[in-house]
């Protein structure tokens, strides 16, 4: 099986790639739906390969706090999977979950793991999708928290992609429930599990 | 009037006081500024990894701490710094998360400071001072001026080193 990098990728694998986080992403938005008893809208995602300097400019900027969920993924596919989430959203997601407004400016111990729960909730479905569409085993690994700068949070899935290239995959999905929440998927697979994705889907490298 | 230089991710530049430099929220990566305290000649470098000799596609300079720093000295040096009087000062190379998937990644911000210090060492310039490791993202600007590394992070007040 041949090395991929993502410098070099063709618009082919591009187009699949997108297309996965598309189904993942609109699972996703399901299995939050369900979990929030209430309607809720997806965007049609945007998918950008990114160069690390464009990466802060192209979300809401580096400085902007934001929730970050991050976990492992471990079977045919290795790699980890991180969902971003801005803080405004976060709070409001956790309230409603919770059905109660939540207070000031920080996270309640009780609130920070009922959004690690949503975290893990909507990667969870994120790659229950993406295996069965490639018929391969994916096992997360149990999610980490943290809320800090979208850079330093972003830093993480982006030195694990600087050890593959100098560019970094990024899907953008936006739900609306009673507002616009802007959530960010970032998927990272090593290099084997690209091309394993791929072949799984057909597709010869 | 004094301008804001930005670097990004994987980058670098030159400034001359009384311009600044800036890179906002380093989180595992590390920020090294380095300064000619005499000609007020400075610049930052934000390097991702810690060593281009082990990955393949290294061409990327900034993106390394062995070849980011030497960069950064050349172009310094280039715009007029004394190479025997630089000093720098670093911070970042947080763990943002506290677990990692990839066990080579484990603990990549220390590794990355360690081969900022390495780095620096090699080339004999002092480190002045560091705001490194621990859990949280830093926003850093460097004053070629005065030297002063400024520190912003979440929830906390700004302080300089």
């Amino acid at each position: 099986m041949g090395d991929i990098s993502l410098d070099e990728m063709s618009n082919e694998y591009f187009d699949v790639l997108r297309e996965l986080g598309n189904i993942g992403a609109g699972n996703a938005t399901t299995a939050l739906a369900q979990m929030m008893q209430c309607k809720v809208d997806m965007a049609v995602p945007k998918v950008q390969l990114l160069e690390f300097k464009e990466l802060g400019e192209a979300m809401v900027g580096e400085e902007t706090v934001m929730a970050g969920i991050y976990l492992g993924i471990e079977g045919d596919i290795k790699g980890s999977i991180m969902f971003l989430l801005e803080k405004a959203a976060a709070k409001h997601l956790v309230g409603k979950l919770m059905g109660m407004e939540s207070e000031g400016d920080e996270f309640t111990e009780m609130e920070f793991s009922a959004l690690k729960e949503v975290g893990n909730i909507i990667t969870g479905s994120y790659l229950n999708s993406l295996s069965s569409i490639t018929n391969l085993a994916i096992y997360p690994s149990v999610p980490d928290l943290t809320v800090d700068m979208a850079g330093a949070i972003l830093s993480v899935p982006a030195i694990e992609f600087a050890a593959l290239g100098d560019r970094m995959l990024m899907i953008q999905t936006q739900f609306f429930d009673e507002m616009v929440l802007d959530g960010y998927f970032i998927l990272i697979p090593d290099l084997d599990s690209y091309g394993r994705m791929l072949a799984a889907l057909g597709i010869n490298i | 009037m004094s301008v804001e230089i930005k670097v990004g991710m994987a980058d670098l530049n030159v400034c001359v006081s009384p311009d600044r430099i800036t890179t906002l929220g380093l989180g595992s990566c590390v920020g090294i500024a380095l300064r000619d305290p005499v000609t007020k000649i400075g610049g930052l470098a934000h390097i991702m990894l810690p060593d281009s000799t082990t990955i393949r596609n290294n061409s990327n300079i900034p993106k390394f701490a062995d070849t980011g720093i030497e960069e950064l000295v050349k172009q310094v040096t280039r715009k007029g710094a004394n190479r025997s009087r630089l000093v720098a000062k670093i911070a970042g190379g947080a763990q943002m998360f506290g677990f990692n998937s990839n066990s080579e990644m484990v603990r990549v911000g220390e590794r990355n400071v360690q081969a900022t210090k390495k780095k620096l060492a090699e080339l004999r310039i002092p480190i002045l001072a560091e705001d490194t490791g621990k859990n949280f993202g830093r926003t850093v600007i460097f004053y070629p001026e005065t030297g002063d590394f400024v520190i912003r992070a979440v929830g906390k007040q700004e302080y300089k080193i």
